[in-house]
């Protein structure tokens, strides 16, 4: 993974261009926090992360990569510990007023607290703490001790370093890192492959010792041994237009419309982890508790249901695959409401053999074999489609949509279980977007590139006959689609015909149709309109048409297919 | 006998001086106004008369014309007023021109700060404390978590991120009366000898500095400048066109605020500033409080910012205070 040039805030703002002394390695991990709390774009986060991993020795880098990723815990530091601590020191009301002021307590702390007293004569000021000797204190305090180390830290730390000791001790750093993103960095800093860091990750605990010992000084690769690590997809191209290809080379599949998971079951443990790597299985404990025979799967985890592929063998919609995501914890009620299970795609490793390297049709025969052995209540086998001719699997594609499926997979029959996408091996073949007409309604400043433009448009349908004094309702928002050039005209029409202001967002005139295309459109109550689309885009600028003749509500609740 | 300081009345307009007919930092157009500095929330066009010191005056004609008629007062100069007022202007260290006010009646001593700090300015001589029995002074960061840290850091930030990426330039977000200027300064003392790039807004107010007798250095204007030739350098604006259109006439900045409230992490990434330097031109908590400490007065009254917090701090202390609640006064972006 290689980096463009793009921007770069510097690394002279964190210290940590020059030497990479261990003293005072707290300060600058705080400074890599702040900087990845003022840096909105990916590629600068990377470069941050990235620049801050190759300068920082060990055992700091691999604590540090743990707090930004959420791998640190300190369960004797409560949030109840720091008000304590406050309430000693600062008058409640003064602490009331700044904490309302700031919205963060640990901000606020790391604002209030008093900074130690200028060390007199010959004594030398203590010096600030590393990020390992930080994790060392913190991991040794017990409730009643919680208090009084936090304060001697507090005391060692200027303000940015007080903030990022107490949002690593609280485990609340939330800036936006996800364990993808971390691992990305990690790849950028010391140049290996991503998947190669996906693969020996997880098999690995805080300061992650081996793996820097891999990745910076080439040391042999840590042995994922008996543990169910998560190995990188494969992935597909989307298949471009008027393209046909011979499906005596390629085989299809429907791609079903659910989240894409790998089962891993091994040393007795299972797991499931969605695209990104994470680790989902307390989400879906019933997939976990269903397998344990050793094996890497790759499938789509779905709800029971008759809405995708109809009544026999079908699956819920994405809606209701929705209601369980995010869950830490599942009710009974939840799992029994919307049961989930994992229709297979692919098998990568089956009882100790590694099929990754074998061509798609034999790791399909051992698939087809080795899934009969499964629980079928949790699991079964995405059908291949029975075409003989394209054309034939196209009218079947078109179906699809009153099947409420995605779209099509094609896979080259030969082709191994690569990491990543890569060119002629497996292609996306999705069902065409549906289009509606809507009107612009509110548009929004975007982020860093385009934070001077307003590029998130929220658009509306009639609610009735515009002539007969029907209103505009929002039915969604999108933020791609257009090309540049185009973005400069919205922003250019946005600019000129603005009627309201709230803040960054500005109200149009409504008298812009734009052509939006989507995947899908749900009931939902988030809109006023009860409605929802997935994957909304500007498809087309219409200028050329009258606001009242763009679409209505009714028109767009037609398409629900829940 | 009156009660102690009758003779000057909090108004929401502004605080009215009865016997001398006269207003400090009137919020609309009055017959004789007292101006503490030239700053849009304290110093309006169209009254009568203006009292302020020279530099005041001069800021006020450039933005609203000259008033009826100007008395000019110099630090430490007396100017008396009618009904046996006198008044005295005192440094106030806040921008070029700015002024305490002390105020004499019937034996008794009122001083008002107008905003103030207490930091070294090279703009503006130091701020000077005021024996005096009624103390009102702004609270513009009255809030404990307002601790500005020593200003050569912050522009060691910027010089930072100038040498990060010579392909971009840095674009700094930063009041145009004041903060612009003592920045500029500030860069100047640090060694930063390259052309200090302006947007048009900010121009007629540098110039004003120079006439005046502060020096600047080289001051150019964005509009005159090739996208190319701006990369590696300095751009100031006033904060309104940080994320404006006319931005895109520079080469990918980096986008920077200079202000006391970008010690809030959530206010700078409202703004979306990617550097935020904390330099502000207003006393922080810990001077607000050592100030009244210092010039310990019989009574303190808080004319705007976060008086909550500072009119408790006073209770803690045993110090009697109020709060006023004047309208208008409003330092968003200082
Ligand atoms: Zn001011
Ligand atoms: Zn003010």
């Amino acid at each position: 993974m290689r980096l463009g040039p793009g921007r770069r805030v510097g690394l002279g703002r964190l210290g940590l261009s020059g030497g990479c002394g261990h003293d005072g390695a707290m300060i600058r991990f705080a400074a890599l926090l702040d900087a990845l709390v003022y840096t909105r774009s990916r590629n600068g986060k990377l470069r941050l992360i990235a620049d801050y991993l190759r300068a920082t020795p060990d055992p700091d880098r691999g604590w540090a990569l743990a707090a930004l990723t959420g791998g640190l815990d300190f369960p004797a530091v409560k949030g109840s510990t720091l008000r304590a601590l406050l309430m000693e020191r600062v008058d409640p009301v003064l602490f009331q007023l700044s904490r309302d002021y700031v919205g963060d307590t640990a901000e606020t702390a790391s604002l209030l607290w008093p900074e130690p007293a200028a060390p007199q004569g010959p004594v030398p000021p203590v010096a600030a703490p590393s990020v390992s000797e930080v994790v060392t204190i913190l991991s040794g305090l017990s409730r009643a001790t919680a208090a009084a180390g936090l304060a001697t830290l507090m005391d060692r730390l200027d303000a940015n370093g007080r903030y990022a000791l107490l949002k690593l001790a609280t485990g609340a750093l939330r800036i936006g890192i996800s364990a993808r993103l971390a691992k990305v960095a990690f790849a950028e800093a010391f140049a290996v492959p991503v998947e190669a860091v996906e693969e020996y990750w997880h098999g690995q605990a805080p300061p992650y010792g081996a793996l820097f010992a891999w990745a910076a000084q080439g040391a042999p690769a840590p042995d994922g041994g008996q543990v169910p690590l998560f190995r990188p997809f494969m992935l597909a191209h989307p298949l471009e237009e008027g393209v046909e290809l011979d499906l005596a080379d390629y085989a299809a599949e429907w791609k079903w419309d659910g989240i894409r998971v790998q089962v891993v079951c091994a040393g007795g443990e299972t797991r499931v982890y969605s695209r990104s790597g994470d680790d989902i299985s307390a989400t879906f404990p019933e997939i976990a508790g269903a397998l344990s025979l050793p094996c890497t799967l790759d499938g789509e985890l779905l709800v029971r249901g008759s809405h995708q592929g109809g009544e026999a063998g079908g699956a819920a919609s994405f809606n209701a695959l929705q209601q369980r995501l995010g869950r830490k914890v599942v009710s009974k009620k939840m799992a029994e409401d919307y049961p989930a299970f994992v229709r297979l795609y692919d098998a990568l490793i089956v009882e100790g053999e590694d099929c990754r390297a074998l061509p798609w049709a034999r790791r399909r025969a051992v698939l087809e074999t080795f899934s009969a052995r499964l629980d079928a209540v949790r699991f079964d086998l995405s059908p291949v489609i029975p075409a003989a001719e394209f054309a034939e699997l196209g009218e079947i594609r078109a179906r699809a949509r009153d099947e409420a499926i995605e779209g099509v997979m094609l896979k080259r029959r030969d082709s191994p279980y690569l990491a990543g996408r890569r060119a002629g091996l497996w292609y996306k073949w999705k069902r065409d977007p549906l289009l509606i007409d809507c009107v612009l309604l509110y548009a929004q400043r975007g982020s860093g590139k385009r934070s001077s433009f307003y590029s998130d448009f929220t658009f509306g349908c009639w609610n009735g006959d515009p002539d007969q004094g029907a209103e505009l309702l929002p039915v969604g928002k999108a933020y791609f689609g257009f090309t540049d050039k185009e973005l400069k005209w919205l922003d250019r029409h946005v600019r000129q015909h603005t009627v309201n202001r709230f803040g960054p967002v500005r109200e149009t005139d409504k008298s812009l149709v734009l052509e939006v295309a989507f995947d899908s459109v749900h009931e939902s109550r988030r809109h006023k309109s009860g409605l929802a689309m997935r994957f909304p885009r500007i498809n087309r600028i219409r200028a050329d048409k009258p606001a009242h003749e763009a679409d209505r509500i009714e028109t767009l609740r037609a398409l629900v297919r829940d | 006998m009156a009660a102690p300081f009758s003779w000057i009345r909090p108004h929401v307009h502004g605080l009215c001086i009865g016997p001398a007919n006269a207003w400090i930092d009137p919020a609309r157009p009055v017959e004789r106004a007292l101006v503490t500095h030239g700053h849009a929330d304290h110093a309006r066009g169209g009254h009568g008369e203006v009292i302020a010191t020279r530099e005041t005056l001069a800021i006020m004609a450039l933005r609203y014309g000259r008033p009826g008629r100007e008395v000019v007062a110099g630090y430490g100069e007396s100017v008396s007023l009618p009904g046996g007022v006198r008044a005295t202007f005192f440094p106030a260290g806040h921008v070029l021109g700015s002024a305490q006010i002390l105020l004499e009646h019937g034996g008794e001593r009122v001083v008002v700060t107008g905003d103030y700090k207490r930091r070294a300015d090279p703009t503006c001589p130091p701020f000077e404390p005021v024996a005096c029995d009624l103390f009102v002074t702004e609270a513009t960061f009255g809030l404990p978590v307002f601790r500005h840290p020593p200003i050569k850091g912050e522009i060691g930030k910027l010089l930072e991120a100038l040498a990060a990426d010579p392909g971009r330039c840095v674009l700094v977000g930063a009041y145009a009366l004041g903060k612009a200027q003592r920045l500029i300064a500030e860069l100047r003392r640090a060694g930063w000898r390259a052309p200090v790039y302006l947007h048009g807004a900010m121009e007629r107010m540098c110039r004003l500095y120079e006439e005046l007798g502060v020096e600047l250095g080289d001051l150019r204007l964005v509009a005159d400048m090739p996208k190319a030739a701006l990369a590696g350098q300095v751009v100031i604006c006033p904060p309104s066109a940080l994320n404006d259109r006319w931005t895109r006439r520079l080469p990918d900045p980096v986008t920077a605020m200079a202000s006391g409230w970008m010690r809030i992490r959530q206010r700078a990434r409202q703004r979306n500033v990617e550097l935020p330097l904390v330099i502000s031109d207003h006393a922080d908590w810990d001077e607000l409080t050592a100030t009244i400490a210092e010039v310990n007065p019989a009574e303190t009254w808080i004319t705007h910012g976060r008086e909550e917090a500072l009119l408790r701090w006073c209770e803690l202390n045993q110090r009697k205070a109020r709060a006023l609640a004047l309208v208008g006064y409003e330092d968003e972006d200082d």
